[in-house]
C-alpha cells in the first residue's frame, strides 16, 4: 500500500536491518561497472589537454545510468492509454507528463531510458588509473645515506612549539603532580612538548629530467602532445615517489631550464640541435644529482628531426648521459607513419644497442598518451626491454 | 505511541473471520522505512544480487525523499504469510494496514491463480528466494562475480519469460514423437485389419526422434536452462532460481487491480464496523485510506495513469453493492484482472469514475478519445499481456546448436526495439555459448534477423 502524503520524520528503529543495506551495495555495483565503463575511455580522457591548462583537480564526464536491457516492443509514434479525470473526447490535455498521476508504481525497472548522471572523476583518480601496476624503470636503491634527511617525532620536552604540544602528556603530569601535593595550582612545568629531530633515512632517490624539443619543426599539435605525456608522467611520479627531483628542459638550437609551471607554456622557434638539451641537462646533473646515490631518468620528447651535422655530437652527449643513468625514454612525437627512422630515433636505437636501458614509443595522436605512458613504466615492457638489451650482441 | 496497534490485530481479526474472511496466519513485523524501500525495489525482503537493483534503489530513494510516494507496507503469502509494515507509520496507519493485511491475505489464500502458483513453487517463497540469494552468494566466491554477473544479466533480463501452464519442476520433451494412438475398434477396422496386407503393407516405422523444442517455447528460462549445450549446472541453477521467483511474482502481476482493490475495500469495511477502534485513530485512518485510494493527484483535473487502489476498490464496492459479498468471495477467488475488468467494469461505472482513452501524439500532446466501454477495457489491459513483454519464444535449435528466437510481431502489432534485443541477445549467448538469433520486424514492417554477433559488432 503507498499514498503520495507526506513523510513524517521518526527515530528510525534500531535491529539487524540497520546493519547492511542491499540496495546500497548493488548500487555501488553499479557505480563499479560504470566506472570500468568510462576506465575504458581512459585514452579519451587523458587526451584531453584542458587538465594540464586548466590545473582543474577534477574532470567532469557525463554517463548514463547503465541500462539492464530487455526485449521491449519498437517505440510508436502515437501511444494510447487510459486516464481519469473531467474530460471529453476531443479535449487536448496539453505537454504529456510521461511519468503519469499518483499511485502510479515504478514498473519494475522496465521503464525506457535511463537517467543521465555527471561523475566526477579527480585527476588524482585518473592518475591512478594510469598508474595502477606501473614503476619508474629499473629503479634501485643506491648506496649511502640519502642527502635530505627526514624529521621524524622523537621524545618530549618541557619547552616548544604550541603546535606540538602533547595534551595527554601533559595532563598526565599535572596529574602525577597534584595526586603529591593537590593544593598546588597548575603550572607551566607540567606541559610537553614533541620534539622532532633529523633522521637519516636509507632512501632511494630519483631524479628525472624531462627535456622537450620545442623548435620550430614541432607544430603547437606536437608540443601540446609532448607536454600532456610529460604532465601525466610527472603526475603519476610524484604519485610514487616522496623524494623525486624533476627537472625540466627546453630546447631549440638552445637549451633553458624551466619551472614546472612555465615549461607547460613554453613556445619556441628555431632549429633542432639535440646535442644543446642533451649538453644542459648533463650540466644540471652534474651540478645537482649524484649519479652515486640517484636514480636519475631522462625522457625526452621531440619530432626526430634533429640538424643532421649534430649526429656525432649528439650522441656522444646522449651516450654521457646513458652512462649514469638508469633509463632513457624517447617519445617521438610523429604527424604520420613514416619509412624511415628519423635521426634521433636512429640514435636511441643506437644506443640502446650499447647496452643502455632505454626505451621507444611514438605518439602518433592524443589517444597514444596513455599508451605511451604505460609503454615506459609497466613492468612487464621494461622486463621485455632489459631482455632485448641483454641477447643483443 | 500511546497504544500499542498489535492490540488491535486480533480484534481485527475476529471481525474480518465473522465477515467472511479466511487466510493462513500472518506475521507481522515493523521494519525501518530503508528496508521497505529495499522491498519495494527487490519485490522480496532478501533477494539475489544485482547490480541493477542498484539503479533502481537510487531512483526510489530518490522518490522517496522528495516525498512522492510512501510504503505502507508489503505482505508476502504464504503460510505463515509476512507482513512487513514501516515502523514510519503511526497508530491510525498501523490499524489500517493490520486491515489492508487481512484483505490481502484473504485474497492471496483463495485466489485461485495465486493456489496454482503457489502449489507450483511453495508457500515459503520468501525463504526461498533468501536462499537463492545466499547461493548466488556461493557462486560468487566459487566463481568469481563476473561470471555470476553475466549469468544473472540474462537471466534477469529474461524474468518474465515463463510458461505459467507447465510445472515449476519441468521435465523434458519426450525424446521420441509419440507413437500414433491405437485406433478406435468398430467392425470395419476389425475387418479392415484382418485382410491381407499382401505387397502393399506398410513397414513399421521405428521410433523418430523429436525436434527440440516441438512447438514454440515461450518458457524461455526453462528451455536455456535445460537444453543450453554447455551451461555450467550452477549457472543452470540461478536461471531456475530466477524461474522460481518469476512464478510467485505472475499472480501479483496479473492481479494487482482486485488485490489492492479487494484489500483496499476490506481496510475500509473492518474500520467501518469496527467499534473498538478509538474515534481519533478513525479519523486518521480514513484519512490515509482517502489518500491511499485517491485516484487524481491533488491539485490536478486528470490523470493520465490509473490508480490501481482507486479502480479495483470502486470495481468491489461496486460488485458487493449489487450482488452481495458472497458473490464476490467467489469472484476474488476465480478471476484475475483480466476477467476482472472484462466482467465487472460496467459502462455506468466507467463514466462515473471518468475513465477516458487518450492518445499521445507525436509532438507530445495528449488529445481525449471516446471509445466503447470494450476499448476502455482493453486499454487497461494493454500492459498486462505475457506478463507486461514482448511474446518471444524458441522456436529451433539447430543441429550447430544456433537457438533461434522468433517475435510475435503480428500478435504485439510491431517489431522489437532491434538495439536492445540485441544487447539482450548477447547476454543470452553468454550463457548459450553457441549462435542466438532473433526474427523480428524492423522500422518498415519488413522481416529482420538479429544475432548477438551482429549486436555486438554494431
Amino acid at each position: 500500500m503507498n499514498s503520495d502524503s507526506s513523510v513524517p520524520e521518526r527515530p528510525p528503529i534500531s535491529g539487524w536491518y540497520e546493519l547492511f543495506s542491499r540496495g546500497a551495495r548493488d548500487w555501488l555495483r553499479h557505480s563499479e561497472k560504470i566506472r570500468a565503463a568510462v576506465r575504458e575511455h581512459l585514452p579519451q580522457i587523458v587526451a584531453g589537454s584542458d587538465i594540464i591548462n586548466g590545473g582543474a583537480r577534477t574532470v567532469h564526464v557525463p554517463v548514463r545510468m547503465l541500462e539492464h536491457y530487455r526485449f521491449h516492443l519498437r517505440a510508436d509514434g502515437e501511444q494510447t492509454g487510459v486516464g481519469q479525470g473531467k474530460a471529453k473526447p476531443g479535449d487536448v490535455l496539453g505537454q504529456a507528463n510521461a511519468n503519469g498521476g499518483p499511485g502510479q508504481k515504478g514498473s519494475g525497472g522496465r521503464e525506457r531510458g535511463g537517467t543521465d548522471l555527471m561523475l566526477e572523476f579527480k585527476v588524482d583518480e585518473i592518475i591512478n588509473w594510469l598508474w595502477e601496476d606501473l614503476q619508474l624503470p629499473n629503479l634501485q636503491p643506491r648506496a649511502g645515506r640519502s642527502e635530505e634527511l627526514e624529521w621524524k617525532r622523537e621524545g618530549l620536552d618541557r619547552h616548544g612549539a604550541r603546535s606540538r604540544l602533547d595534551r595527554r602528556r601533559s595532563l598526565k603530569e599535572s596529574v602525577k603532580r597534584r595526586a603529591l601535593d593537590p593544593a598546588s595550582p597548575a603550572f607551566n612545568e607540567d606541559l610537553r612538548y614533541r620534539q622532532l629531530t633529523r633522521r637519516h633515512q636509507p632512501a632511494v632517490r630519483a631524479a628525472v629530467f624531462f627535456l622537450l624539443d620545442v623548435s620550430a619543426s614541432m607544430t603547437e599539435r606536437d608540443r601540446q602532445l609532448a607536454k600532456t605525456f610529460f604532465f601525466w608522467t610527472a603526475a603519476g611520479l610524484r604519485r610514487e615517489y616522496q623524494a623525486l627531483d624533476i627537472v625540466f628542459v627546453a630546447h631549440t638550437t638552445d637549451a633553458w631550464e624551466f619551472s614546472e609551471a612555465d615549461f607547460f607554456k613554453v613556445t619556441g622557434s628555431g632549429g633542432t640541435v639535440a646535442s644543446v638539451g642533451f649538453a644542459k641537462v648533463r650540466e644540471i646533473m652534474q651540478t645537482r644529482c649524484n649519479p652515486s646515490n640517484c636514480n636519475v631518468y631522462l625522457f625526452y620528447a621531440s619530432d626526430g628531426d634533429n640538424a643532421a651535422d649534430d649526429r656525432a655530437q649528439a650522441r656522444s652527449e646522449l651516450e654521457g648521459i646513458a652512462k649514469q643513468s638508469r633509463y632513457c625514454g624517447y617519445a617521438e612525437i610523429s604527424a604520420a607513419e613514416r619509412s624511415t627512422a628519423t635521426e634521433t630515433f636512429q640514435l636511441f636505437q643506437e644506443v640502446a644497442t650499447t647496452g643502455v636501458p632505454s626505451g621507444l614509443f611514438v605518439i602518433k595522436g592524443p589517444d597514444d598518451i596513455a599508451a605511451a605512458v604505460r609503454h615506459f613504466f609497466t613492468a612487464e615492457s621494461q622486463a621485455a626491454q632489459i631482455d632485448a638489451q641483454g641477447t643483443a650482441p | 505511541m500511546t497504544q500499542d496497534w498489535r492490540w488491535h490485530v486480533p480484534q481485527l481479526e475476529d471481525l474480518a473471520r465473522k465477515l467472511g474472511l479466511e487466510w493462513s496466519p500472518v506475521i507481522f513485523e515493523a521494519v525501518p522505512d530503508s528496508f521497505m524501500t529495499e522491498i519495494a525495489v527487490y519485490g522480496l525482503p532478501v533477494r539475489m544480487p544485482h547490480w541493477s537493483f542498484g539503479a533502481r534503489y537510487i531512483y526510489q530513494l530518490v522518490q522517496r525523499h522528495m516525498g512522492y510516494s510512501r510504503l505502507f507496507e508489503v505482505v508476502f503469502p504464504g503460510n505463515p504469510g509476512h507482513a512487513y509494515l514501516a515502523s514510519s507509520n503511526g497508530l491510525a496507519d498501523n490499524i489500517l494496514v493490520t486491515a489492508h493485511v487481512l484483505g490481502h491475505a484473504d485474497f492471496s489464500k483463495n485466489n485461485l491463480l495465486f493456489r496454482r502458483c503457489q502449489e507450483q513453487g511453495s508457500e515459503h517463497i520468501v525463504e526461498h528466494a533468501a536462499n537463492h540469494a545466499r547461493q548466488i552468494e556461493r557462486d560468487i566466491e566459487a566463481h568469481g562475480q563476473g561470471a555470476v554477473e553475466r549469468v544473472l544479466d540474462a537471466a534477469l533480463s529474461l524474468e518474465q519469460y515463463v510458461d505459467l501452464d507447465q510445472a515449476l519442476r519441468r521435465e523434458r520433451y519426450p525424446e521420441f514423437v509419440a507413437a500414433p494412438k491405437p485406433r478406435v475398434s468398430d467392425s470395419f477396422r476389425s475387418r479392415f485389419a484382418a485382410l491381407d496386407a499382401g505387397p502393399c503393407a506398410i513397414p513399421q516405422s521405428h521410433k523418430t526422434r523429436a525436434p527440440v523444442p516441438p512447438h514454440p517455447e515461450r518458457d524461455l528460462l526453462w528451455f536455456i536452462a535445460t537444453y543450453a549445450p554447455e551451461m555450467e549446472s550452477w549457472e543452470r541453477d540461478i536461471f531456475l532460481a530466477v524461474r522460481e521467483e518469476s512464478f510467485y511474482f505472475y499472480p501479483v502481476f496479473a492481479t494487482q487491480i482486485m488485490n489492492e482493490g479487494w484489500a483496499s475495500y476490506w481496510h475500509a469495511r473492518l474500520l467501518r464496523e469496527a467499534d473498538f477502534i478509538p474515534q481519533e485513530a478513525y479519523v486518521d485512518a480514513i484519512k490515509c485510506h482517502s489518500d491511499v485510494v485517491r485516484p487524481i493527484a491533488a491539485g490536478e483535473k486528470s490523470a493520465l495513469a490509473i490508480n490501481p487502489y482507486h479502480l479495483g476498490f470502486r470495481l468491489w464496492e461496486d460488485i458487493v453493492k449489487r450482488w452481495g459479498v458472497d458473490e464476490s468471495l467467489r469472484i476474488r477467488r476465480e478471476d484475475d484482472d483480466f476477467s476482472f475488468l472484462r466482467n465487472h467494469l460496467t459502462r455506468e461505472l466507467a463514466t462515473d469514475m471518468g475513465l477516458f482513452r487518450y492518445q499521445r501524439q507525436q509532438d507530445g500532446q495528449v488529445k481525449v478519445i471516446g471509445g466503447e466501454i470494450e476499448a476502455l477495457r482493453e486499454g487497461l489491459l494493454l500492459d498486462k499481456y505475457n506478463f507486461g513483454a514482448p511474446r518471444v519464444s524458441v522456436v529451433e535449435m539447430r543441429n550447430d546448436g544456433t537457438l533461434v528466437l522468433q517475435h510475435d510481431s503480428q500478435l504485439d502489432g510491431r517489431g522489437l526495439d532491434v538495439e536492445r534485443a540485441g544487447k539482450v541477445l548477447q547476454y543470452v549467448k553468454s550463457v548459450w555459448r553457441r549462435p542466438v538469433l532473433l526474427k523480428t520486424l524492423d522500422a518498415t514492417a519488413q522481416p529482420v534477423e538479429i544475432s548477438a554477433d551482429s549486436a555486438a559488432a554494431a
